[in-house]
């Protein structure tokens, strides 16, 4: 997708440590007040891509503008950018307002104009009270609101996160990804989000790049990655608990995995192979009918249940299917012990089907 | 709110409960004399008594005049306390021709001090900050060679240096005792400093550099004001080095005029003529030794955090 008017946009950008290539020929356009997250698992390169997008760091080739401007070489401060950290980075030896203000000061704003962006950004992040106070007298959750404030106060069009509520416990994780939204949706700037979550990956994203490699696997909606995704890495990677993949062969309107003929009547292909060709289903746990919706299911099958994973607002059951232990997401309220014979229902039409060669969906 | 039920198992549990706090129960006691306590204790007594008497005889034998130090019982304290050997020490000992004490040779110390440890913390705290902040091609090679500075003897540097200072023209000046302090000082400071720095998480560095901070603006703002422990470190480090030089003082300095405390100490003490004045002698040793000592009571607890904050990474 090439956006006629990109806020952010990375061209054929490349980067090594010496023989180590971290980022490879890399392409990325971002909307005007998109919110774009870069997820992958550690390694993968997406903290590297934020740090030069920030000018952080040098790429070894390619080009990074910002609002129509070729910013490759330009100081971090002059790139038009914010950007919060993980260990929140605040100035220990100065107060919240020092640390609001020191980069205005540096920019040698007006006085008047620096106490005016300071009083709006401890108003939205509501951290008024804490402005003559020093970083080490603040909770976390408190903490990174400053830091975000820091970035709010330069008055920027592009926000840069590099996984910036890693460091807090689960509760007010959950808390500050809801007001990071909000915040969002409020400015309409244009955020680039770093994480490993998938659940604030989901849940923040106007788009998702999932990166691995150095390589961005597929760049798409959440509901894209969730519901169509592009290869196995992908598929493998969202979800938790993950699809379980099953080996089979395509043969006219079915998909012959062990002991089971899966209907393919309601997939839709983007590429249909031929008949033969070794592929991989990949089938969520969440999309395994049970009870009342088997009526729906194209296929039902009776399996066993092995190990029982109650989680309170729904339970998980392992069961022996096609070869492999399947995943089966059930409701909470499913009164099941290990053992117990349950009838399933599939609907390969919600599944992913990917050729095992290239990995890639049919 | 308690129910009937549940104030009825309490009290069934009661009993049970009561019998249990029979035995070992709350922290366990310790037993102050213990064996392996007396061993400790005493061990430290001992070792502290042996560190400390040598220091004990010199300030007892400094309070003596001349005829009770002849007696020869020198653990005795003084039976009559003088400060005349303090005074003489400090005004009118003599070496070689200049009768004036030890007070020349601390002025000049202290010539040589105060420039030496400016000019060689402050170069060295800008040097690990760049080293460890400011990573540029060669960096590292440019490290491990001050690194080996380090661990070259310096007397093997004595003769080059003299000659090169003669050629500047600094031979025999306390200018160029200054200089050589500063470079000799530079490597085991920057190591000091570098590695401080490093442990200052990146991403700060990294948030000042977007708040629009530049070299020196990052180091006087933000990583100065977070260095005071590893500053008084480096400071203690040399002036206690650089105080207690022997080496370097003898060699650079031409004329008696310009020696430095150490090497007038040293030149007192050994002195040849007439009788040998032990009272005087080690009141001049307690004087010169008065600067370390006072920085070291002075710095206390900021060294052992400098100390541990410099040392974790390498």
């Amino acid at each position: 997708m090439t956006l006629l008017n990109p806020s952010v946009s990375i061209k054929n950008l490349d980067l090594s440590f010496g023989a180590v290539k971290v980022l490879q020929n890399l392409n990325l356009d971002i909307g005007d007040g998109e919110f774009l997250v870069l997820l992958g698992s550690s390694g993968c390169g997406k903290s590297t891509l934020l740090n030069v997008i920030a000018g952080l760091l040098e790429p070894t080739d390619g080009q990074v503008w910002i609002k129509g401007r070729n910013v490759t070489w330009a100081e971090p401060s002059e790139r038009g950018i914010g950007m919060v950290f993980q260990s929140y980075a605040l100035y220990p030896q100065m107060t919240v307002e020092g640390n609001l203000t020191f980069g205005l000061r540096n920019a040698k704003v007006p006085k008047a104009e620096i106490a005016k962006r300071v009083a709006r950004a401890a108003e939205i992040l509501q951290i008024e009270p804490l402005l003559k106070r020093k970083p080490g007298a603040l909770s976390g959750g408190q903490r990174q609101r400053v830091a975000i404030g820091r970035a709010l106060v330069r008055d920027v069009e592009v926000f840069l996160f590099d996984e910036p509520l890693s460091n807090l416990d689960a509760k007010l994780r959950a808390d500050l990804r809801v007001e990071l939204k909000r915040l969002h949706n409020n400015l309409k700037n244009t955020m680039i989000y770093v994480t490993h979550d998938q659940v604030e990956a989901m849940t923040l994203a106007d788009r998702i790049a999932i990166m691995k490699g150095g390589k961005i696997m597929q760049l798409g909606t959440p509901a894209e990655i969730y519901g169509k995704p592009q290869n196995l890495y992908v598929a493998d990677f969202i979800g938790s608990p993950s699809m379980t993949f099953f080996d089979g062969t395509v043969e006219g309107d079915v998909i012959r995995i062990p002991d089971h003929d899966l209907p393919l009547g309601t997939y839709e292909f983007s590429q249909r192979p031929a008949t033969g060709r070794p592929a991989i289903i990949g089938i969520r746990p969440e999309h395994v009918m049970t009870g009342d919706n088997l009526r729906s299911a194209p296929y039902t099958a009776e399996v066993t249940a092995d190990l029982v994973e109650p989680m309170g607002s729904d339970t998980l059951v392992h069961c022996a299917f096609g070869g492999q232990t399947m995943r089966v997401r059930m409701d909470g309220q499913a009164q099941v012990k290990p053992g117990d014979r349950l009838m399933i229902g599939i609907d390969p039409g919600a599944a992913s089907l990917f050729d095992k060669e290239t990995e890639a969906r049919l | 709110m308690a129910d009937v039920g549940i104030l009825a198992t309490t009290k069934a549990a009661e009993q049970p409960v009561a019998a249990l706090l029979d035995g070992p129960r709350g922290p366990k006691p310790v037993r102050r004399f213990s064996r392996s306590n007396i061993i400790i204790y005493g061990t430290l007594f001992v070792v502290a008594l042996y560190y400390a008497l040598p220091l004990y005889v010199m300030i007892v034998t400094s309070l003596k005049g001349m005829p009770e130090i002849r007696v020869g019982n020198i653990f005795a304290p003084p039976l009559e306390v003088t400060f005349q050997p303090w005074v003489k020490a400090w005004q009118e000992a003599c070496t070689g021709i200049n009768c004036d004490g030890l007070s020349r040779g601390f002025w000049n110390s202290f010539q040589i001090l105060i420039p030496s440890v400016i000019l060689s913390v402050a170069i060295a705290s800008v040097n690990g900050y760049a080293l460890s902040m400011w990573k540029f091609r060669g960096s590292e090679v440019f490290f491990t060679l001050l690194m080996i500075g380090a661990f070259i003897p310096y007397q093997v540097m004595l003769y080059p240096i003299v000659i090169m200072l003669r050629e500047a023209g600094l031979y025999g000046s306390l200018t160029g005792l200054v200089l050589v302090h500063v470079a000799f000082g530079m490597p085991i400071n920057t190591l000091l400093f570098r590695n401080y720095f490093a442990s200052i998480p990146e991403e700060l560095f990294k948030a000042a550099r977007v708040d629009g901070a530049g070299f020196w603006a990052i180091f006087f703002r933000i990583m100065l004001p977070m260095s005071l422990p590893i500053f008084v470190v480096a400071l203690i480090i040399q002036v206690t080095g650089i105080w207690n030089d022997f080496l370097f003082g003898v060699t650079f300095t031409s004329s008696p005029e310009r020696y430095p405390m150490t090497v007038q100490l040293n030149n007192i003490v050994n002195s040849v003529q007439g009788v040998k004045e032990y009272n005087v002698n080690m009141a001049a040793t307690l004087l010169t030794g008065l600067v370390p000592l006072v920085i070291y009571f002075a710095s206390g607890k900021l060294f052992v955090r400098g100390i541990a904050a410099g040392a974790v990474k390498g």
